[in-house]
């Protein structure tokens, strides 16, 4: 008898909480996470999927039903922001129409939106340094926040003071710009959540509902600039490690406080800049692992699954990073060798990732379904391995390569 | 080597940029030749270079070594001549660049400084080249070695479409061509149509090596 939609939500999400539990299940999980490729299947342009959300939507939603995945990601949040970028006059990005092709994938602007002399004023008052000096950096629209009131610094009669600070017409112009950008995402999310139903009426559940980052991460890309943070490592050790809590605390905060506009408890995390060959040994165990442990422990305390982007390749981390409870996390390996990863973390988290980029992207589905074959053979004894692309599915993956990581699952994933 | 010698190689190895700064201003200001500073900074770099080859040291210990070099080549500049910059003389020239579509410059400034600190000459044309701008540049420049980056799985396309340009224009003949970065392997090497690849900059290192050695150049 054909199941319901409900039974095959229930059975796909069994088949990956064991797999994170390091239970055998019934096959192996194939589950997704993708940018633009959805898109690509549906012959859109990046831009078209950044500014059309509706016609996203049905690729993304056809992409799914076509693939069947155990899960899929749902990135409209980080895909259908084109309108409210532009009302933002968002800088932190280069995106299709706005410095890079329509049919590229946008570009992270890596630089310094932090000196190094203000990680004092940071660390004091994150709220009131992004308020006043970091947002409008980062984006036109709150230019006119520069002159946002000190308001611990005016209580009481203060509050009439700082009163007049609201009549600018710079004020005035960024609540406005404000106000337009959340309409857009409002927008947006209004009419892409009710796709993500529908799947899961079907049966598909998605494969996060959370987003955090490692601390050092986040110094790394929104504040001081890869460049800026790495020479921070010998010019401000001590503050460096200093904003490194802080922020380490923030997200712990913010992880649980994010309002979650679909319900699902893990908690997508890509790592950027602790690989192999970004830093030390040493260096790894004082300003990554420390702080993004930390924040790893609390979001398992609080019943969540972090599923950890391991950029790169990161086998000199494997025994450090091993040090978290058992079966309760993901790690997602982009180039760290999977027998090495097994041997090392089997006992300790669920497995992902691994198939190639460059053989999704230019390899032929003959020899993806070997690599797959030869993965699960590998990896999947005991439970404990998720089938992906080896930083999800590539943009320029070939659909029929794509199928056929779906495929070797099916022939080779299941128990027994 | 003097004393105050061996105190800025050793600085500049061991990362304390003040100190190291400090020692070449008072070697300078007591009459040693730019000349002979730059030869000490060369060789604290060998070291850094070589640490980095052994897994000794990481990206950030080039990003400092390269900002404690930046900083003393500011102070030399106003006494130093062409003959001094021309320290130990090149190997063999490098044109390197991140692909047309790509703006990551990592992987390719940490190619360009291993390049560097083994006696290349580096001609760094940035990020988003265009196979346009690396025709010109190989015109102007006469390159022994054109080095491709890329970090975006869009950088397949544009790598292969630039060395197809680049064989197009009658300009591959004895230039050897690698690629390089993020997700590049057997596979993108294969379907680029490069000479080579590296897996990260001491294979960049080495290649280029392999390639003057065979060239005899």
């Amino acid at each position: 008898m054909k199941k319901t939609g409900e039974q095959l939500y229930e059975a796909r999400s069994q088949r990956i909480q064991d797999a994170v539990e390091l239970r055998e299940p019934d096959r192996v999980p194939f589950s997704t996470i993708w940018h633009f490729w959805p898109a690509r299947y549906a012959g859109m342009t990046c831009q078209e999927a950044m500014y059309d959300h509706p016609r996203y939507s049905d690729a993304l939603h056809r992409a799914v039903v076509d693939l069947e995945p155990d899960s899929f990601a749902f990135m409209h949040p980080a895909i259908s922001l084109g309108q409210t970028f532009e009302k933002l006059g968002f800088r932190m990005l280069e995106w299709p129409g706005h410095g890079v092709d329509e049919d590229s994938t946008y570009q992270f602007i890596d630089r310094e939106y932090m000196t190094a002399d203000e990680y004092d004023e940071f660390i004091f008052d994150p709220t009131g340094f992004f308020l006043r000096k970091y947002l409008p950096r980062v984006a036109d629209s709150f230019e006119g926040f520069a002159g946002f009131p000190n308001f611990p610094a005016a209580p009481y009669f203060g509050l009439a003071h700082a009163s007049p600070a609201f009549t600018t017409p710079e004020m005035s112009r960024s609540f406005e710009r404000l106000a337009a950008a959340g309409r857009e995402m409002l927008t947006m999310l209004g009419s892409a959540i009710p796709m993500v139903q529908e799947l899961a009426a079907l049966g598909f559940p998605t494969t996060f509902g959370g987003f955090s980052m490692a601390p050092y991460d986040y110094l790394a890309d929104y504040l001081r600039g890869s460049r800026g943070v790495m020479l921070d490592m010998f010019r401000h050790e001590e503050k460096l490690l200093a904003a490194i809590e802080k922020v380490c605390a923030i997200l712990t905060r913010n992880t649980f406080d994010l309002p979650r506009p679909i319900p699902n408890n893990t908690v997508f995390i890509p790592l950027h800049w602790g690989l192999d060959g970004f830093m030390s040994d040493a260096q790894f165990a004082k300003f990554y692992w420390p702080q993004l442990r930390t924040l790893l422990i609390k979001l398992i305390d609080d019943d969540m699954i972090p599923l950890v982007l391991w950029e790169g390749d990161c086998e000199s981390r494997l025994e450090r990073i091993a040090d978290i409870p058992a079966g309760k996390a993901i790690y997602f390996f982009e180039r760290t060798d999977p027998i090495k990863a097994k041997a090392v973390l089997g006992d300790v988290v669920c497995l992902r990732g691994f198939v190639p980029v460059s053989l999704l992207t230019v390899g032929k589905p003959a020899e993806v379904d070997d690599y797959c074959k030869r993965l699960i053979g590998e990896c999947a004894s005991g439970g404990g391995l998720i089938v992906d692309g080896a930083i999800g599915i590539p943009d320029d993956a070939r659909i029929e390569n794509v199928f056929a990581m779906r495929d070797a699952v099916r022939n080779y994933g299941q128990s027994g | 080597m003097s004393e105050a010698d061996r105190r800025l190689v050793d600085a500049i190895i061991g990362m304390r940029e003040k100190e190291a700064v400090e020692i070449a201003t008072e070697e300078l200001a007591a009459g040693l030749e730019p000349f002979e500073i730059l030869q000490l900074c060369k060789k604290a770099m060998d070291v850094v270079g070589k640490n980095f080859e052994e897994g000794e040291f990481f990206i950030p210990e080039l990003v400092m070594a390269g900002e404690i070099l930046a900083q003393i080549t500011t102070i030399l500049k106003p006494h130093i001549t062409k003959e001094d910059r021309d320290v130990g003389g090149s190997r063999g020239k490098v044109l390197l660049g991140t692909v047309h579509g790509d703006v990551h410059d990592i992987g390719k400034n940490i190619v360009g400084f291993m390049l560097d600190v083994n006696d290349f000459e580096v001609c760094d044309l940035g990020v988003d080249v265009s196979p346009e701008k690396f025709i010109e540049a190989i015109g102007r420049e006469s390159p022994h070695i054109v080095a491709l980056s890329g970090f975006l799985t869009l950088s397949f396309d544009s790598m292969k479409n630039t060395i197809d340009a680049i064989e197009g224009a009658g300009l591959r003949g004895n230039t050897k061509i690698m690629i390089g970065g993020g997700q590049v392997d057997e596979k993108i090497l294969e379907y680029t149509g490069a000479d080579s690849y590296g897996a990260n900059a001491m294979n960049a290192v080495t290649l280029c090596d392999r390639w003057i050695a065979e060239t005899g150049i």
